[in-house]
């Protein structure tokens, strides 16, 4: 779709561009370049030596158990947390659309967790999840529960994950009682006048009308899992205990920033990329047939 | 069945709706909850572990110490400081996305000219390339500039935009062509129909996405994280994640639940107030 | 007050020609109407003179300049859109004082204006208002408003009547008609529908797949089509078309459906015996009766009160439009005589108006 009436002039528009253009090549097209570069090459940590050493830095990440091991790690973790965060806004979302009286009253006390960053979201779970200060961290180990997040690598995960979905919920949240409400009255009242009863009407009227919005969500919800919860991981648990909750974008971290190590480093970024970049394609693919539906 | 049963079903299922809601809302507000009161009470009292439910009498004490001193094993900058330093980076952040946005968007719509879909294509392109899969090769960039340590470097490399671009490349082109004829008729340039129509029509979508960038800006942390450890630019988001530490138990609790509470009220606080530009904004942008 | 010339105006947008050399000369003061159907490129020819397009070939001059090359803003022209176009931030004030605020009047002078302006059109309590709070009638009224502050050398009306309802169309009509007349700014006015020219022109274009086919008064046009389109298009119902042949020395015609030869009044036509022509009539002059009368079937009667309008068949099958006086009954036999000093003679392979020779 472009205008049919435009303004004259070459050097304008280019000068309006300039400044994004700009920032982009020198902040992301040119380091995205450098991540390709380097993990094609070996690095000693002193950056005195460096030589081309092809796919050996692949071969090392992809042979490495702990790179694996983040890789399981990410995969429950973004899993567990979409899971989460979508039923329990579906939940409330549904419960809301019933409630036609308050819904925006629940709404707005729904919301607001979307503002809350990860990390400060990360240190509210940990005041309640802490084994010696932590109202429910205490109460489970007076119930004979060992609980310790810092110690127990499931319970480390179980906690970020809460952390993370936490957060997410408000979002998934908008989108489904947005999509519940543009369904049109008529539909539901043809179903109960077919004589579903609403748990059937649920599932084979309501559910199907809410699947492209919950196809869309179930993608914002992994790229927000794999990329916005750094803060999560870093603030509560630092990707321990023992690797336990190390992800993807946290290995990527500790690698380049904290052990130097740039090759290993870049590719994982090249991977990462790689990723992203098929995200995205299925993000915007199914945009496009959003907008021809 | 009978009008009354169906009443009667009718008010079991809208309870039963309220119940579901207010039981969510309470587990929302929970984590909210017990860090207010945490953020009452003084350190001793946390540090033994009797999580109080109730409000206690050292708020005074315990806010100001976080907003004059900071606090924490690792001893943060004091909270004042860092809430300026998040405010300006969310609000620079923030401000300049739409900026630039606004002009490359302006820029790709109103007019033709060589290399046009490059640009929109280079621009698209961002969304690709989160911070997170060029850490190192952008910090040694930053290093290169010499920005690290400064806001110009805090905020600048976050301020392209493929998603606000998008945004206002897609209302732009609802603009009627006679709004543009008409304008050159009266004799207006490029830029006068800029300032004098495209930007007050962009009103409404501009304080849109104003919303959701502050959040995104304030909530920044891997970038500072990287680029900052001067502690005058340090922001609340990272500086309260370092408080934390490994999460011993002896720690200034009290101050830390203060600084939470401050660190969250300025976004919380945004959202609530701009629900209506908030929810038109998130749903805009996803388009 | 000016003079428009255009001269071999032509436009091609990629391979697809819209104009084919289109000349035109409006007189100072003068009020032309451009009509034609949808896709015939008038409203390409209007936007070519307000410099939104550049014609492939031609010039355009007003007052003997050649603006071609000039940008819309250096023509000194204002310009009505259909959908009026008027910004939806700015006031009705602002909107009428935008364009004398970018050439830089002084205050004073753009409140006169605009005061005066208002004043004439009657808008002057919807000063402060924003377009969306404005009916139809009231922005229609504030689009031309912002026209004639600028106090220009040509008005452009593109369609400008074509969003309103049918009444307020009229009552519009005939007030752009009298402002038009009373400023004597010399106008050009796009339409389609052809009653909107036949009021509003002091002469009409009639545009038909690129090319100006007829430039004349309202009733030359009508009384004497240039070709079977022009003469199609205006007038309502259409005129019906009758194919014949030329009997008699070029003197009479007979119908192709049989009857007896319809004698020429106005003397006879060229090309002689046998020459294949296309008669027109237009449905008002069709009367019931008379001696040469030829029977129709009719199948259709629409009273319209003050008249009535056949639809019908002759023997031979060819469709036939009558509109007579007063009420009309669906009658068995009728028969409808033509008034031969309103027939039209055209060719029957190129549509041209075939006129009486030597006449």
């Amino acid at each position: 779709m472009i205008k049919r009436v435009i303004f004259k002039g070459q050097l304008l528009p280019l000068l309006l561009l300039a400044p994004q253009l700009a920032v982009t090549a020198v902040f992301f097209l040119w380091p995205a370049g450098q991540a390709i570069y380097q993990s094609l090459l070996q690095e000693d940590p002193f950056g005195l030596r460096r030589e081309f050493v092809g796919t050996e830095n692949f071969d090392a990440v992809l042979n490495d158990p702990l790179w694996l091991n983040a890789l399981g790690n990410t995969a429950v973790f973004s899993v567990s947390v979409a899971a989460l965060a979508l039923g329990v806004a579906l939940l409330l979302a549904v419960q809301a659309d019933k409630a036609i009286r308050g819904a925006n009253l629940y709404k707005t006390m729904l919301i607001w967790p979307y503002a809350v960053a990860p990390a400060v979201a990360a240190v509210l779970w940990l005041f309640l999840f802490h084994p010696s200060i932590g109202l429910i961290g205490r109460a489970l180990n007076a119930a004979g529960v060992a609980w310790d997040y810092k110690l127990n690598g499931g319970q480390a995960m179980l906690l970020v994950i809460v952390a993370s979905a936490w957060k997410q919920v408000s979002y998934n949240f908008i989108f489904f009682l947005a999509g519940l409400q543009s369904i049109p009255r008529s539909v539901l009242e043809a179903a109960a006048i077919d004589g579903a009863r609403p748990f059937r009407r649920f599932w084979t009227v309501v559910f199907p009308l809410l699947s492209p919005t919950s196809f869309f969500l179930l993608v914002v919800n992994l790229v927000y899992a794999f990329f916005d919860t750094f803060g999560v991981i870093h603030a509560l648990t630092g990707g321990g205990p023992g690797n336990a909750t190390e992800t993807l974008i946290y290995k990527v971290y500790v690698d380049g920033v904290q052990n130097l190590n740039l090759g290993a480093s870049a590719a994982q970024s090249v991977i990462l990329m790689v990723l992203v970049v098929g995200l995205t394609m299925v993000q915007f693919r199914f945009v496009e047939r959003r907008v021809h539906y | 069945m009978d009008a009354a049963t169906t009443r009667r079903r009718r008010l079991r299922g809208a309870a039963w709706a309220h119940a579901v809601l207010a039981i969510g809302v309470l587990i929302f507000f929970l984590p909210i909850w017990i860090t207010l009161v945490g953020s009452t009470h003084d350190t001793a009292t946390i540090g033994r572990g009797d999580v109080p439910l109730l409000p206690g009498g050292e708020a005074i004490a315990n806010y100001t110490a976080a907003w004059n001193a900071g606090g924490g094993r690792y001893r943060s900058a004091p909270a004042g400081l860092m809430l300026g330093n998040s405010l300006l980076m969310a609000v620079l952040i923030a401000g300049g996305k739409i900026a630039i946005s606004l002009i490359s968007a302006y820029a790709v719509v109103f007019f033709r000219f060589p290399g046009r879909m490059l640009a929109f294509w280079t621009i698209f392109l961002t969304l690709m390339l989160p911070v997170e899969v060029r850490i190192i090769p952008t910090f040694q960039v930053m290093v290169d500039l010499s920005l690290v340590n400064t806001m110009a470097g805090l905020t600048i490399p976050l301020i392209a935009s493929a998603t606000a671009t998008l945004l206002f490349r897609q209302f732009f082109l609802t603009i009627p062509d006679e709004y543009v004829e008409a304008a050159k008729i009266d004799g207006a340039g490029p830029l006068r129909f800029f300032r004098d129509v495209v930007l007050p029509l962009s009103v409404t979508n501009i304080a849109a996405l104003f919303v959701i960038l502050f959040i995104y800006g304030w909530n920044q942390y891997l970038w500072p994280l990287l680029i900052v450890n001067d502690r005058g630019l340090e922001t609340i988001v990272v500086g309260l994640a370092k408080m934390i530490g490994s999460g011993d138990t002896q720690n200034e609790w009290n101050v830390i639940m203060a600084t939470a509470v401050l660190a969250l009220v300025p976004p919380v606080f945004v959202v609530v107030a701009m629900q209506r530009w908030f929810v038109k904004g998130l749903t805009e942008t996803e388009k | 007050m000016a003079t428009l010339t255009l001269t071999g105006v032509k436009k091609a947008f990629g391979a697809t020609q819209v104009l084919h050399g289109v000349d035109l000369a409006v007189a100072d003061g003068e009020m032309v109407v451009i009509v034609g159907a949808s896709g015939c490129g008038k409203s390409t020819l209007l936007r070519i003179v307000a410099g939104l397009e550049t014609p492939s070939e031609g010039q355009v001059r007003i007052d003997g300049r050649d603006v071609t090359p000039l940008e819309p803003a250096d023509r000194d022209i204002a310009m009505v859109f259909q959908n009026y176009a008027l910004y939806p931030h700015m006031t009705v004030f602002d909107n009428m004082a935008y364009g004398l605020k970018i050439r830089g009047l002084p205050k004073p002078e753009i409140r006169r204006r605009v005061e005066e302006g208002a004043a004439l059109l009657g808008i002057q309590e919807l000063l402060a208002r924003k377009p969306r709070q404005l009916s139809g009638g009231q922005r229609q009224r504030v689009a031309m408003g912002r026209a004639i502050v600028r106090e220009p050398k040509l008005f452009l009306f593109d369609e400008p009547l074509s969003n309103l309802d049918a009444k307020l169309r009229v009552q519009m009509r005939a007030e752009i008609r009298r402002l038009q007349k009373r400023l004597g700014v010399t106008s050009l006015f796009v339409t389609h529908d052809q009653v909107e020219a036949m009021t509003l022109g002091d002469r009409l274009v009639v545009m038909h797949q690129g090319h100006a086919v007829q430039v004349a008064s309202p009733m030359e046009i009508w009384s004497r089509p240039a070709n079977t389109y022009v003469a199609g298009f205006i007038g309502s119902p259409a005129m019906n078309f009758l194919p014949a042949v030329l009997v008699d020395g070029g003197g009479a015609a007979r119908l192709a459906g049989g009857g007896a030869p319809i004698r020429f009044v106005d003397g006879p036509r060229a090309g002689g015996e046998g020459r294949a022509v296309t008669l027109g009539i237009r449905p008002e002059h069709l009367e019931v009766g008379g001696p040469d009368a030829l029977p129709v079937v009719v199948d259709l009667v629409e009273p319209l009160g003050s008249e009535s309008v056949l639809h019908g068949r002759l023997a031979d099958d060819t469709a036939l439009v009558a509109r007579l006086p007063g009420a009309a009954a669906l009658t068995e036999g009728m028969r409808l005589a033509i008034a031969p000093e309103a027939l039209h003679v055209f060719d029957a392979a190129t549509g041209a108006r075939i006129d009486p020779a030597g006449g």
